[in-house]
């Protein structure tokens, strides 16, 4: 005889089914001659089924929208914000911080109303949607948990509306904290990568309140309220685009 | 472009499996998925023809190492995130089978090092010189891993290591 010996090697590689059939078959021959042998084998074939069927329930589940592909590639092609850009934004916020200390008390307080409550949204939106690493806190894929928690925090049940019939895709959201207390920032995108958000807070004042315009320099939106709970809609699409969306978010928000 | 995408999208949900099992939270091995990606659509020029799978996986497997590194120069730190519902366990429990979450869990105690060769070898199915091309190490080392961790995990399995933990390591040494 003058096979070659069986190796550690080989046993491994009949494990995996890579053998040639020739030496498949020597490794078989050699198997059926060594039973102690031949019952390890054959545990760590079990094994390597049982870490193939164990595992294989994450490659099904649906890709979270931050690793589609062809976001991430859109994404790469607008220019990232440099960090001089970065470093002059906290040099003006700081600024305009010493500015506001200096005319402390000569300012109004902020409105407790829907004005107050678009301004946030406004807010919201400028400083999360622009974020490429953590734009929210609790993804989509456990929008269960980010239900929960809200509305453990608010205090009252939240609904996170489905916008997929305007073709907008929940990315996740987060708890926001705003000068009337904690609120829940909800975070869309579309197919192009634009995003909208939705915040919704308990309102002490303007408790009801019909669907009102909001306008920033690059932002539009809608601010409404409903039985206690405020809502802004804050985005980058014209209103009339965001109308009908603010719409359909209302629709399914009251319906608690 | 095209073609980057042919290549890398359908590799995505392997990625992202490697990655959990390597790391064993799922939000820390997404966001690893995530910069893998990104990494690759910027790096897309410099791969070799060929098969892309090993390129991708080494990519991921890099990122996951410099994770473990971080996370060791900090020490033992369990995240926040860490607690949530969807680490490993958790998603076993969802699939109804205790079996699958026995296994994971022990897999999970296998050091880094084994568990990265078996995961790529027999559930992603590389060959053992794409794993061996992943990890940087000769194909002599991944099959000597690979044996090894085959031979650790049907120990846990068996529940044979959890009253030997210091034999072992003594044996290891000689």
């Amino acid at each position: 005889m003058n096979q070659r010996p069986i190796s550690e090697d080989d046993l491994n590689a009949h494990v995996d089914g890579v053998l040639e059939e020739e030496r498949r078959a020597e490794v078989a021959a050699y198997l059926d001659g060594h039973p102690d042998v031949a019952a390890r084998i054959a545990a760590y074939s079990a094994q390597r089924e049982l870490l193939r069927s164990a595992l294989a329930p994450i490659a099904d589940e649906p890709l979270p929208p931050q690793l589609n592909l062809r976001r991430l590639i859109e994404n790469r092609r607008r220019p990232r914000p440099s960090w001089g850009a970065a470093v002059a934004a906290l040099i003006l916020v700081f600024i305009g911080g010493l500015a506001g200390w200096g005319v402390r008390g000569a300012v109004q307080p902020p409105g407790a109303g829907l004005a107050a409550l678009a301004q946030e949204a406004s807010y919201s939106f400028g400083v999360y949607a622009p974020d490429r690493v953590r734009p929210v806190e609790i993804r989509a894929t456990d929008s269960e948990q980010l239900v929960q928690w809200v509305s453990n925090r608010l205090h009252q049940p939240v609904k996170v509306p489905d916008l997929t019939n305007s073709g907008y895709r929940l990315m996740g959201g987060r708890l926001v904290a705003t000068s009337h207390g904690p609120a829940a920032m909800f975070m869309y995108d579309d197919d192009r990568g634009q995003r909208l958000v939705i915040l919704t807070r308990p309102m002490q004042t303007d408790q009801n309140k019909p669907m009102a315009p909001l306008s920033g320099d690059s932002v539009s939106g809608f601010a409404w309220a409903d039985d206690g709970l405020g809502y802004g809609l804050v985005g980058q699409a014209t209103p009339e685009q965001l109308k009908p969306i603010a719409d359909d978010a209302r629709r399914q928000m009251r319906a608690i | 472009m095209n073609d980057m995408l042919l290549a890398i999208e359908p590799q995505i949900a392997a990625l992202r499996r490697y990655a959990r099992a390597l790391v064993g939270n799922a939000a820390t091995a997404d966001d690893l998925v995530q910069d893998c990606l990104e990494k690759a659509v910027s790096h897309w020029h410099q791969r070799r023809d060929g098969d892309p799978r090993p390129w991708l996986f080494a990519i991921l497997h890099n990122l996951a190492v410099s994770q473990f590194r971080r996370q060791a120069a900090r020490g033992p730190h369990v995240a926040i995130d860490d607690a949530g519902e969807h680490d490993l366990r958790q998603d076993a429990v969802q699939e109804n089978q205790l079996i699958c979450r026995d296994v994971l869990e022990k897999l999970s105690r296998l050091p880094e090092e084994l568990r990265a060769v078996l995961l790529l070898v027999a559930v992603e199915d590389l060959s053992y010189a794409g794993a061996a091309a992943v990890l940087g190490i000769p194909i002599g080392t991944v099959m000597s891993r690979l044996s090894r961790a085959r031979e650790r995990l049907q120990q846990e399995l068996m529940g044979t290591r959890s009253a030997a933990k210091a034999p072992v390591q003594l044996r290891s040494v000689k």
